[in-house]
């Protein structure tokens, strides 16, 4: 039976979770929530999502939300048909996994977040003006994460190790945004970054989600 | 050679390192990084965690830093000790528990309380006027955020279910210091959020930590 995941190809979220179901080749179904209309804020949706957010899930009788558990359990029930993302089979491989994801959450998230908020939700879905002193700080603030970052990939090619993990996943969301707005410079001048990121947006599985998610290209 | 941490005891998120080690038993030795000094930007610490933050645990060769990261990591390699934070021999299901309440205490209410206890607490202590009109902004987020969980433990003893999880063990550094604020009422209107503070709080390897909190 195919899963479901309730939420939008707008949400950042729900493009984390739609990565790892498409990387593990599992069978799903996107019910569109409608952001337009509160949909994500109607009885219904929050009976799946407390919190009134984008994704929840849905296999079976079980439900869940924060993207981030969601693409924990996708990644461990499709284990056996696709890449090893999470590398729970090695504790130091694993707590390495762990390390950049929570940087992603902690570190990077923070910063990239509020230049897609101030730059392209604020607009587009609140009708407000953006800040341009939040953005300047914010371009500043992730300058300083994508240092460490450039640092770290000239050891490894990716962010945990050698190897692909959910934690290089899991950057994708904001970062497709902020590749195809002026800010890409962050990313392009740093060059084991920028081809971090090339290798990321080579998987079949990004083309496939990130085709549906429109950006201001 | 055994496990080092490195931060600071009053430090919410090295106690949240240390609480994860009693829970297992687990021998350490705690090295002081002062960032009242800037240690923490020192080149000796960058070298352990770039980001230049506390805490970063050392065991053996494995250097790791992100508390939350730090705290699975114990939880995981020492998983057949104490209880099992990560329910790792539960169904793909129960995990997924774990994991949904380790997001929501990252992502939902980690944010506004350490906003809310560092404007009410840690920012007098340095030398600073508390603004009220932050510590109510940050309560009334706060105060949506225990609304669900309100209503999760009135269905569920612990957050995610019948046992004693990491999920519950990563919100006790930030609620001990809430409940040092006036803004404690927000756990003590809520009864079965009170009455999960109370059993989690009363843990015997929690009171262990906490006495080593200095204030």
């Amino acid at each position: 039976m195919a899963v479901k995941v309730y939420g939008a190809a707008t949400s950042t979220a729900t493009v984390r979770v739609l990565l790892c179901l498409e990387e593990m080749g599992a069978e799903y179904e996107l019910v569109p929530i409608d952001f337009f209309t509160g949909e994500h804020k109607s009885p219904p949706h929050l009976a799946r999502n407390p919190f009134g957010q984008m994704p929840a899930f849905e296999d079976g009788d079980l439900i869940l939300f924060e993207s981030r558990a969601i693409s924990r359990y996708v990644l461990r029930k499709y284990k056996s048909s696709g890449p090893d993302l999470l590398r729970d089979g090695s504790l130091e491989e694993s707590a390495m996994v762990d390390v950049w994801l929570e940087v992603e959450a902690q570190q990077y998230d923070k910063a990239i977040s509020s230049i897609y908020i101030e730059t392209v939700i604020k607009p587009v879905f609140f009708g407000g003006v953006t800040d341009e002193k939040v953005v300047a700080e914010s371009v500043e603030k992730l300058g300083k994460v994508l240092d460490v970052y450039e640092a770290r990939l000239s050891k490894s090619k990716y962010l945990a190790g050698d190897f692909l993990s959910f934690a290089d996943l899991s950057h994708i969301p904001y970062t497709q945004h902020i590749i195809a707005s002026p800010h890409a410079s962050l990313f392009e001048s740093r060059l084991h970054v920028k081809a971090w990121w090339e290798s990321l947006a080579s998987r079949p599985a990004y083309k496939k989600v990130t085709a549906g998610v429109p950006t201001s290209k | 050679m055994g496990v080092k941490v490195y931060g600071m005891p009053m430090s919410t998120n090295t106690i949240r390192v240390l609480a994860a080690l009693n829970e297992k038993g687990v021998e350490f030795e705690l090295v002081i990084v002062d960032l009242r000094t800037g240690a923490h930007k020192q080149p000796d610490f960058v070298a352990l965690n770039p980001f230049g933050q506390i805490p970063v645990l050392e065991d053996g060769d494995v250097v790791l830093f992100e508390s939350r990261a730090i705290s699975r990591y114990i939880a995981t390699k020492y998983s057949e000790a104490g209880p099992d934070l990560l329910l790792s021999g539960g169904t793909l299901a129960e995990r997924a528990a774990v994991d949904l309440w380790l997001e929501v205490e990252s992502q939902q209410f980690g944010p506004p309380i350490a906003a809310l206890v560092y404007e009410a607490l840690i920012k007098p202590m340095l030398g600073g006027a508390t603004d009220a009109a932050v510590v109510e902004a940050q309560a009334g987020k706060l105060e949506k955020v225990l609304d669900v969980y309100e209503a999760r433990l009135a269905q569920s003893k612990y957050l995610a279910g019948a046992e004693f999880t990491l999920a519950d063990l990563n919100h006790i550094p930030y609620t001990n210091y809430l409940m040092k604020t006036p803004k404690a009422s927000l756990v003590t209107s809520r009864p079965h959020v009170l009455a999960w503070w109370q059993d989690v709080s009363s843990r015997a390897a929690w009171k262990k930590t906490a006495a080593g909190i200095p204030f």
